[in-house]
């Protein structure tokens, strides 16, 4: 029987202090005050002097509330129960289904050893062109969404989530609003998508360090299911909430802050989360999407900065659309050339000529003489803009590749791509002129 | 032994009380269960040691014992080392995975080099001989190097060759000499030894300036901002502009004996790359497998912090060491911003005060110190060996004002800033050719190169005021000025990496297509209007072009390079006098060569 200590020292924050012996790094203890139990984990020991972040918040917290130790770190339960479920960020259910016990696993297991890693050569098929076609989405890859606030990226994530081709999703909603939670939990519900998710939620009204569990706890189930040979893709929104969070948190414990308030060790937590990304041999896989909201849409801001650093690439969701400048996806260049041969040779001529366009765009608005080319590429960045850039646009790769043959031949002369003339002889959708 | 308690956890930092002496930066492991986990002193106060623990600590409680090892953080060196794939505390990750499977589990420490693997010794010293530290005893061959199984470093003073073992096969462990020091006493040698990876090895007789060009076969680098064997030099650059896809090219064609690769709080699937590929790639000076001549520290961001601190000096000190052996070892480190960070994150743990953006007060020295571990020395048997270090810099929000990167201007030869403009043109090696510098001299005449850098620049200048003024503002002489820029830009300064040919260009052939390069930059050409001007242009880029597509001195390489010559000649009337000058000196230093 663990001992139980009614002598709460020091209350700050959501950091308690105790005094205590034979308590371990990490452990996590139970406390019992007025308003109910919560957990809380061992943050800091200094001879008898045990810290400890309670996961609830310190409000209501009385120096006389019992603490009680348990001996065993943060753990969660892991088993195909998971599915179609909705915990919070401490793993208790939040949909009035039972709680989980059985088969008890610890989270913020070690890493990966790195000469176990294969060079990733899985596409995952979004059915978003922009992905898809654009910037590929590998299996094992981590990608940042950055975006302001405001943009539909937890839209974009639910659609990913309904249309991905993967076995099973893992949503981590760290500091989600509560509209946005029955948002996810509502289309995942109609688009059929329920059984094969699960969902780690801690909204912006639960306590902070809650938060906090929500990537780990989402990861090491996520890590289960893949050595189980399942391919796992994992959303995470929003991470700059989580990084928020941290900040809070270091604050409290008197942290000397290195940059714009955050900790000095941003970069290494953050990279512990993402690096979780990884491609088994012999078994699963987890791949990583976590929309990162960008302050002031400050790409140097250090969450963002951060995450790009550690991340493989980015994609950018401005004016509601993915833009193709600025977003990439670093590891598209291993699949994009098994997909189909005009893949490459597309991708890389409907960027230049949107680019082209961009720049009609800014002479026209200046006031310039538009030429005939001008006018086409007017014509084209419309299209491309409605038929390919939309979030709404929902369509294969192939058809996608279709589409963009559709649009070139509907603006251009074959001749004016810039493509390579054995490409256009087989795709090119009016032959005769290429003739 | 020294023993201890814990009596403080915070993080991966741990409060020690100590019954006995103990020294910075002493290892001592900390029990847990039946685990001992390895951690390194970095404070001392009284009979409290500080303690950073290079494992999670998830789990360690008050009163857990403490032991002490007595010795310093340090490496083993000996035959063996190359190849290999270790982390930061030099545990090799390909033998733990057999062990562990996918995860690096706390606590384990494996052998460094293979001891059932036998060497082919042969003696060098005889019975009598007087010998010092660094000293060859002996030699096994290592790859394609003759690796020299030398008197321990730490070895002071005079020694005498008691025993050597015959010429034959042993391990890394057995004994294959005995010496005697001035007192006396008898020392066994085999062929590994372990030495402090935070103490430079100085076992040389002088240090000589760095003179020799290390070789990237990057022309931009080569030719504009060389690196100098034994010398430094800093990458710099935002997240996405190419930093660690420069790494690699170097990594690859740099020529040099050996290469370290520390891959310091990084991605681990940039590293995934380098092991899987280098033992499929050969290395076209030796005809054997890249992986032969490399050595990969690998301390990726998700492994635990104190072993990132001191993945670098590992590389440092397996580089010092290969050094001692005449070799010219390049060290290339990714990235130095980690290490830095690592350094803040002890520091904060330290409660240090601390300076700007919380890095510590040390933070220039330490970084001081190590880069003035590179060098070009004169060994005891006269020859020459050299560690050349060029540390790439991940530098907040892409600022070069910050404190790393300030620090690490400070102290090297060189500097490669990469810039966001360029690598989002895909212009790459996406180095800004214009910010950038270097201190050591490079295989094209200095005036020479400054002359091209100066039309580059003033070309810019050029295209700046036309964004202002449009082309219609600009005369055709500016025009030209800012075409001959954009030229040199992009059939020089750029190289394709994907290309077989033009991912790697020998000196020789850059000092050959520099002279062409200049003719075309001193002439004056006879055009009319800006539009005859851009063809034209446009024509000689794409001849250049392909020509930096063939095979060097190849036939297609010879007729285009004549087509060139002609094109020029066609349109050229009278040249520059200062340019006229520097190209006439360039192609007598080639024909003298």
């Amino acid at each position: 029987m663990r001992k139980v200590y009614s002598k709460i020292q020091a209350i700050s924050g959501n950091v308690i202090t105790v005094t205590a012996s034979g308590v371990r790094y990490g452990e996590l203890a139970v406390v019992s005050s007025r308003h109910g139990e919560s957990l809380a984990e061992v943050i800091r020991l200094s001879e008898e002097q045990v810290a400890l972040q309670v996961f609830t918040g310190g409000r209501g917290i009385s120096t006389g509330d019992e603490v009680r130790f348990l001996g065993h770190p943060m753990q969660i339960s892991f088993s195909d129960n998971l599915l179609g479920r909705i915990f919070d960020g401490s793993g208790r259910p939040r949909d009035n289904g039972p709680a989980l016990e059985e088969n008890m696993i610890e989270i913020g297991g070690p890493s990966v050893n790195p000469s176990k890693r294969i060079i990733p050569r899985n596409m995952i098929r979004t059915n978003i062109p922009m992905i898809d076609l654009f910037n590929t989405l590998v299996e094992s890859q981590k990608l940042p969404i950055f975006s302001v606030s405001g943009e539909p990226y937890n839209q974009l994530l639910a659609r990913i989530a309904m249309q991905a081709e993967v076995d099973m999703i893992i949503l981590g909603g760290i500091g989600l609003k509560y509209d946005d939670y029955l948002f996810f939990r509502d289309a995942l519900e109609e688009g059929g998508a329920m059984s094969r998710t699960i969902f780690f939620v801690h909204t912006a009204s639960d306590p902070i360090v809650e938060s906090l569990l929500v990537p780990d706890v989402s990861l090491a189930v996520a890590e289960r299911f893949a050595l189980k040979g399942k391919k796992v893709l994992v959303l995470l929104t929003d991470m700059t909430n989580f990084a928020d969070s941290m900040k809070e948190i270091a604050i409290t414990m008197e942290q000397v802050p290195s940059n714009r308030g955050y900790p000095g060790d941003l970069y290494s937590q953050l990279a512990a989360r993402y690096e979780k990304a990884v491609d088994f041999e012999g078994a699963g896989s987890i791949t990583t999407l976590a929309a990162t909201t960008m302050p002031g849409d400050d790409v140097t801001h250090p969450v963002p900065d951060n995450t790009g650093y550690i991340t493989e690439g980015q994609y950018y969701l401005r004016g509601g659309r993915i833009e193709p400048f600025g977003s990439l996806s670093r590891l598209k260049q291993l699949v994009n050339d098994k997909t189909r041969p005009d893949h490459r040779a597309l991708m890389d001529g409907m960027i230049k000529l949107y680019a082209a366009y961009k720049e009609s765009l800014e002479k026209k608005s200046m006031g310039f003489r538009m030429a005939d080319w001008d006018n086409k590429l007017l014509k084209y960045g419309e299209m491309f803009e409605e038929q390919m850039m939309d979030l709404s646009v929902n369509i294969t790769l192939e058809e996608a590749l279709e589409r963009g043959w559709e649009i070139l031949a509907d603006c251009f002369e074959a001749s004016e791509t810039g493509l390579r003339t054995e490409l256009l002889k087989q795709y090119w959708p009016r032959q005769e002129e290429t003739a | 032994m020294t023993k201890g308690k814990v009596i403080g956890v915070n993080g991966n930092m741990i409060s020690v009380r100590v019954d006995g002496e103990v020294a910075l930066n002493e290892v001592g492991y900390v029990a847990l269960g039946d685990k001992k986990l390895k951690s390194e002193v970095i404070r001392i106060q009284g009979d409290r040691a500080e303690m950073q623990v290079f494992e999670m600590t998830g789990g360690i409680g008050i009163n857990e014992e403490v032991e002490f090892s007595g010795e310093l953080l340090a490496v083993s060196v000996g035959p063996g080392l190359l190849g290999k794939v270790y982390d930061g505390l030099q545990n090799p990750l390909p033998e733990l995975a057999e062990r562990l499977g996918f995860f690096l589990d706390r606590g384990v420490y494996l052998e460094a080099l293979e001891s059932e693997q036998k060497w082919k010794f042969t003696p060098k010293v005889a019975v009598g001989d007087s010998v010092r530290q660094g000293d060859t005893v002996g030699t096994v061959p290592e790859g394609i190097f003759d690796h020299r199984v030398m008197v321990p470093f730490n070895f002071l003073g005079e020694y005498t060759v008691d025993w050597v073992a015959d010429e034959g096969e042993y391990t890394v462990h057995e004994k294959v000499a005995t010496v005697t020091d001035a007192k006396g006493g008898k020392h066994d040698l085999t062929m590994v030894f372990e030495w402090p990876v935070k103490r430079p090895i100085k076992v040389y007789s002088e240090r000589l300036r760095p003179e020799e060009q290390m070789v990237t076969k990057v022309r931009l680098i080569d030719t504009f901002i060389p690196v100098a064997l034994g010398g430094t030099y800093c990458i710099p650059g935002p997240f996405g502009a190419g930093k660690t896809v420069l790494q690699q090219i170097t990594s690859r064609n740099a020529e040099v004996d050996i290469v370290i690769v520390a891959a310091c709080g990084e991605r681990a699937g940039e590293v995934v790359e380098t092991l899987r590929e280098f033992p499929e790639l050969t290395d076209p000076r030796t005809g054997r497998t890249l992986m032969e001549r490399t050595v990969i520290i690998c301390n990726t961001s998700s492994m635990p912090v104190a072993a990132r601190e001191a993945s670098v000096y590992t590389a440092v000190t397996i580089a010092e060491y290969y050094r001692q052996m005449g070799l010219n070892v390049l060290l290339l480190a990714d990235s130095t911003s980690r290490w830095a960070q690592a350094m803040r994150e002890m520091s904060g743990r330290l409660e240090e005060i601390p300076g700007e953006e919380a890095f510590p007060a040390y933070l220039e020295s330490v970084i001081a110190a190590f880069y003035e571990r590179a060098g070009r020395v004169r060994l005891h048997d006269g020859n020459i060996g050299s560690v050349t270090i060029g540390g790439t810099v991940s530098p907040a929000g892409g600022n070069f004002e910050e404190p790393v990167t300030q620090a690490t201007l400070k102290v090297v030869g060189a500097f490669h800033g990469l810039s966001r403009e360029r690598s989002d043109a895909r212009k790459y090696p996406a180095i800004d050719p214009l910010d950038s510098w270097s201190k050591y001299e490079g295989s094209v005449d200095y005036d020479a190169t400054e002359y091209a850098r100066d039309i580059v620049f003033r070309g810019n200048e050029v295209d700046q005021m036309m964004k202002v003024v449009g082309e219609e503002g600009t005369s055709l002489e500016d025009y030209v000025l800012y075409l001959k820029g954009e030229f040199v830009d992009s059939v020089y300064m750029q190289q394709n990496a994907f290309d077989e040919i033009d991912r790697s260009v020998s000196v020789e052939r850059q000092r050959h297509i520099f002279a062409i390069l200049m003719k075309i930059l001193v002439t004056k050409f006879s055009v009319e209007s800006k539009e005859e001007a851009r063809h034209y242009f446009n024509e000689l880029r794409q001849k250049f072009l392909d020509y930096n597509g063939t095979e060097w001195m190849s036939d297609d390489f010879k007729s285009l390079e004549n087509e060139l010559e002609q094109q020029i000649s066609e349109r050229a009337s009278g040249a520059d006098e200062h340019g006229e000058k520097l190209l006439k000196s360039l192609t007598t230093e080639h024909s003298n060569a």
